[in-house]
C-alpha cells in the first residue's frame, strides 16, 4: 500500500527518525498562517500526491513569505499535476505540505528494501542524493553502497557506521546519522514497509541529518497488523474500477485495450494477457478471480469488467482445480442473464468437471463462443470484436 | 524416477482441521500420499478422517509417526511460525501453501532455515506431485500422467495450464514442483534444476516464470553451465505494465527491472527453448523429447 508523504514523515517521527518541521494543509487559506507557524524565512511549498517527480510538474515551490507561500499553496491545491510518474492524466492535489527552508550542505539517497537476490533486507546509499536511483544504478553503479542486514541483529552502529564512512559523513553530522540509519531500519521492520526511500537525506550547513523527503510502501501482506496504518490509504490515488474490485478480494488491473478478462490463477491471467496480444488484440484488464470463485464473485468480475467503457468483448479463461468448472458456468449463465450482456463472450474452460460446465453454457440458450483451448478462445475473441 | 516427494514421503498436515487443510488432505490420501497425521495446536489427541491423528506440536508428531514432510495450510498470520515449528522438529521437506505470509516474516524465516537441514518450498505455492506415486498441494490431480517430464513454476494454474497440454499430448511428467509467487520463497528455480538434472526420470524440463526479481536470470546461467537435459521456458507477463503488482506479491516490474522481454533474452542466449505463446509448452516439449 502506498502512503503520502506527510503520512510517512508522522511515521519516522515516531521512531525518532528527523524531518523536518511541517504543517499539512488543504485550503489556500491556511497556507499563511501554516508558513508562520513552521518559522522559516524560507518555507517550502509541496503538494501529496503518490506519485514522485512532483518537483518537475511545478507541485513544489519556495516561498519567501506567507503571502508568497499562500499563492503557491492556491496554485498547487485542486490543479492536475502531471509528473514523469503520473502519465498524462495527471492527479488532483487535495493537500499540501508547508515545511521549512533550511540550508543544504550535502544531499544524500538511503532507501530499504527487500532484496529478493539476497532475501534479506538490503540498505541502499548513495552520495548522488536527489536524483532518481535507477538512474544512478546505470549510469555510475559503483556510486551505490549496499549492505543487506542480518535479521538476527538488525542494524548495529557498527553497519551504520560503515555506510556513513562510505558516504563520507563526517564530524557532527556523523554522530547524528548513526542513530537515523538505526531508526530508520528500526521503522521499517516495525512498521512492515516493503520500500522505505529517503531521498533527498540533507546534511544541513548546522550539521542537521533529516529527511527531507520520504517515500514509504507498506506490504499488503501485513496489513492485518496496521490496522492504524490502513486510514492513511487514499482512494481517490486508486483506479476507481480497482477500488471496487478489492472489496470483493477481486484482483483487477485496469489496462488500456479492449478485451476483457476473467481468469482464475495470477500466472494465467498474466499468460492470458500475452495470448491475446499474441493473437493480435488488446487486453483491457488482469482479473485473477482465485480458486474460490463463487457466482457471487464472478457477476462482480463482469460488472468490474462491464464498467470499462473500451469493453468489446470478454474472454473467460478458466482451468478448474479447486474452482470447479460447473459453478463457473452457472455463475457466468446467471451474470450474462442478469446484466443482460450483449458484448460477444469467448468461454475457454478445462480441468474439474468440465464436461457439465460446457452443457451448462449449451442449455442456457445464450450465445457464448467456446474456445477449445487458449489459443482457440483468444484468436476468437480477438476475431469477435472485428 | 521423480525428486522431493514420492510413495515413501510420511506426510503431516499443518492446520489439518481447518476446512482447506481437511479437504486438500484428504485428497492427497486419494491420489496415494501416505498421510501420517496432522497438527493443530490445542486438538492434539482427536482423529480426523478415519484413522489420522491430531498433534498439538510438531515434535510431537514427528515422534509419534516419523512424519519426514509436512504440508501448511495455516493463515498467514501465523504461518511462518508454522514453518519454524516444522524446521526445529526436524522435518525435511516443508511445502507451504498459505498465500500472503508479510514478507518481513519469511525474511527470517529464511535466515533460520539456511541453518537446519529443512527445506522449504513455497509459501504461496500449489505444491509438488510425483505423478502416479504422491500428492502434496492443491493441484487437480486428474491432469497429471506419470512420465518423464520435470516442470518448475512460479505460478498455480499456468502450471495446470501446461500439465494439461503435456498429458493431451500423451506426456507424462515426472515431478511438478509449484515454487510459489512471493518476493521471498525457500525453494528456487536453481534448487529444483539441480534435482531433475540430478534425477534420472527426468528426461526435459520444463520451466515457467513470469515478471519481476530475477530468479529466472539466475536459473538460465545456472542451467548454461549445469544442466545437459533440454530445457522448455516461459515467462507470464509480457505484456504487464511496470511497477504494478500482477496478482502474485513477487510479479511486479520494478526500475525496469525483472521485465519478460528481458528474462526471455537472457534465457534464450543461456539455451533454454523459450516460447513465446503459453499455447506452444506441449507441443515444444513433445519436440525437444
Amino acid at each position: 500500500m502506498k502512503i503520502h508523504e506527510y503520512q510517512a514523515k508522522e511515521i519516522l517521527r515516531k521512531y525518532n527518525v528527523a524531518v523536518p518541521n511541517g504543517v499539512l494543509i488543504s485550503k489556500k487559506s491556511e497556507a499563511a498562517k501554516a508558513a508562520r507557524k513552521v518559522g522559516t524565512s524560507v518555507v517550502v511549498v509541496k503538494a501529496q500526491i503518490h506519485a514522485g517527480g512532483r518537483g518537475k510538474g511545478g507541485g513544489v515551490k519556495l516561498a519567501k513569505s506567507p503571502q508568497e507561500a499562500e499563492k503557491h499553496a492556491g496554485n498547487i491545491l485542486g490543479m492536475t499535476l502531471v509528473t514523469p510518474q503520473t502519465g498524462p492524466e495527471g492527479r488532483l492535489v487535495k493537500k499540501v505540505l508547508i515545511e521549512e527552508g533550511m540550508s543544504i550542505a550535502k544531499e544524500l539517497y538511503m532507501g530499504i528494501l527487500v532484496d529478493r537476490e539476497t532475501s534479506q533486507v538490503l540498505i541502499m546509499a548513495s552520495e548522488a542524493g536527489g536524483m532518481e536511483i535507477e538512474e544512478v544504478a546505470a549510469d555510475t553503479p559503483e556510486r551505490i553502497i549496499k549492505e543487506t542486514v542480518d535479521p538476527v541483529i538488525g542494524v548495529q552502529p557498527f553497519l551504520a557506521r560503515k555506510i556513513a564512512f562510505a558516504l563520507n559523513i563526517e564530524g557532527a553530522a556523523l554522530k547524528a546519522v548513526i542513530p537515523f540509519i538505526i531508526n530508520l531500519y528500526d521503522a521499517f521492520i516495525k512498521e512492515d514497509c516493503s520500500m522505505l526511500e529517503i531521498n533527498p537525506l540533507v546534511i544541513t550547513s548546522d550539521d542537521r541529518v533529516l529527511a527531507l523527503d520520504a517515500k514509504v510502501d507498506i506490504d499488503d501482506n501485513a496489513m492485518f497488523r496496521h490496522k492504524d496504518t490502513l486510514a492513511c490509504r487514499d482512494l481517490d490515488e486508486e483506479d476507481p474500477l480497482e477500488v471496487e474490485a478489492s472489496k470483493f478480494h477481486l484482483n483487477y488491473i485496469k489496462l488500456d485495450g479492449n478485451i476483457g478478462c476473467m481468469v482464475n490463477g495470477a500466472g494465467l491471467a498474466m499468460a492470458t494477457m500475452d495470448i491475446i496480444k499474441l493473437s493480435g488484440g488488446e487486453p483491457a484488464n488482469f482479473l485473477d478471480v482465485g480458486g474460490g470463485a463463487d457466482e457471487e464473485m464472478i457477476e462482480n468480475g463482469f460488472r468490474i469488467i462491464l464498467s470499462d467503457p473500451s469493453v468489446k468483448g470478454i474472454f473467460i479463461n478458466i482451468f478448474g482445480g479447486i474452482l470447479r468448472c460447473d459453478i463457473l458456468a452457472r455463475g457466468v449463465v446467471a451474470a450474462t442473464k442478469k446484466l443482460k450482456i450483449k458484448i460477444p463472450i469467448v468461454v475457454r474452460m478445462e480441468g474439474t468437471n468440465m464436461e457439465e460446465g460446457h452443457q451448462i453454457l449449451k442449455d442456457s440458450g445464450l450465445n457464448f463462443a467456446i474456445g477449445s483451448g487458449m489459443k482457440d478462445g483468444a484468436q476468437k475473441v480477438v476475431k469477435a470484436i472485428k | 524416477m521423480s525428486i522431493l516427494v514420492d510413495e515413501k514421503t510420511r506426510l503431516i498436515t499443518q492446520g489439518i482441521t481447518g476446512r482447506e487443510g481437511m479437504f486438500h488432505t484428504e485428497q492427497s490420501m486419494k491420489y496415494g500420499t501416505r498421510v501420517v497425521g496432522g497438527v493443530t495446536p490445542g486438538k492434539g489427541g482427536q482423529k480426523v478422517l478415519g484413522n489420522i491423528p491430531v498433534f498439538n506440536t510438531v515434535r510431537d508428531a514427528v515422534a509419534k509417526t516419523k512424519a519426514n514432510a509436512t504440508m501448511i495450510f495455516v493463515p498467514p498470520p501465523f504461518a511462518s511460525d508454522a514453518i519454524l515449528e516444522a524446521a526445529d522438529a526436524g522435518i525435511e521437506l516443508i511445502i507451504c501453501i498459505t498465500e500472503g505470509i508479510p514478507v518481513s516474516d519469511m525474511v527470517d524465516v529464511y535466515k533460520y532455515l539456511k541453518g537446519t537441514n529443512s527445506r522449504l518450498v513455497g509459501p504461496n505455492c500449489p505444491g509438488v506431485i510425483s505423478p502416479g506415486k504422491a500428492k502434496i498441494g492443491i493441484m487437480p490431480a486428474h491432469i497429471h500422467k506419470k512420465g518423464n517430464v520435470g516442470i518448475i513454476s512460479r505460478s498455480g494454474t499456468l502450471t495446470y495450464e501446461t500439465v494439461g497440454q503435456l498429458t493431451a499430448l500423451g506426456i507424462g511428467q515426472s515431478t511438478c514442483v509449484g515454487i510459489g509467487g512471493d518476493p521471498i520463497i525457500g525453494t528456487r528455480f536453481i534448487d529444483v534444476l539441480a534435482l531433475f538434472q540430478k534425477d534420472r526420470g527426468t528426461k526435459a524440463i520444463c520451466m515457467i516464470g513470469e515478471i519481476g526479481g530475477s530468479a529466472e536470470d539466475e536459473a538460465a546461467y545456472y542451467i548454461k553451465k549445469h544442466v545437459t537435459k533440454p530445457v522448455i521456458g516461459f515467462i507470464a507477463g509480457q505484456t504487464a505494465p511496470p511497477g504494478r503488482r500482477m496478482g502474485h506479491a513477487g510479479a511486479i516490474i520494478s526500475g525496469g527491472q525483472g521485465t519478460a522481454e528481458e528474462k526471455m533474452k537472457v534465457m534464450k542466449r543461456c539455451g533454454i527453448k523459450v516460447v513465446k505463446s503459453p499455447a506452444d509448452l506441449g507441443k515444444t516439449l513433445q519436440k525437444a523429447l
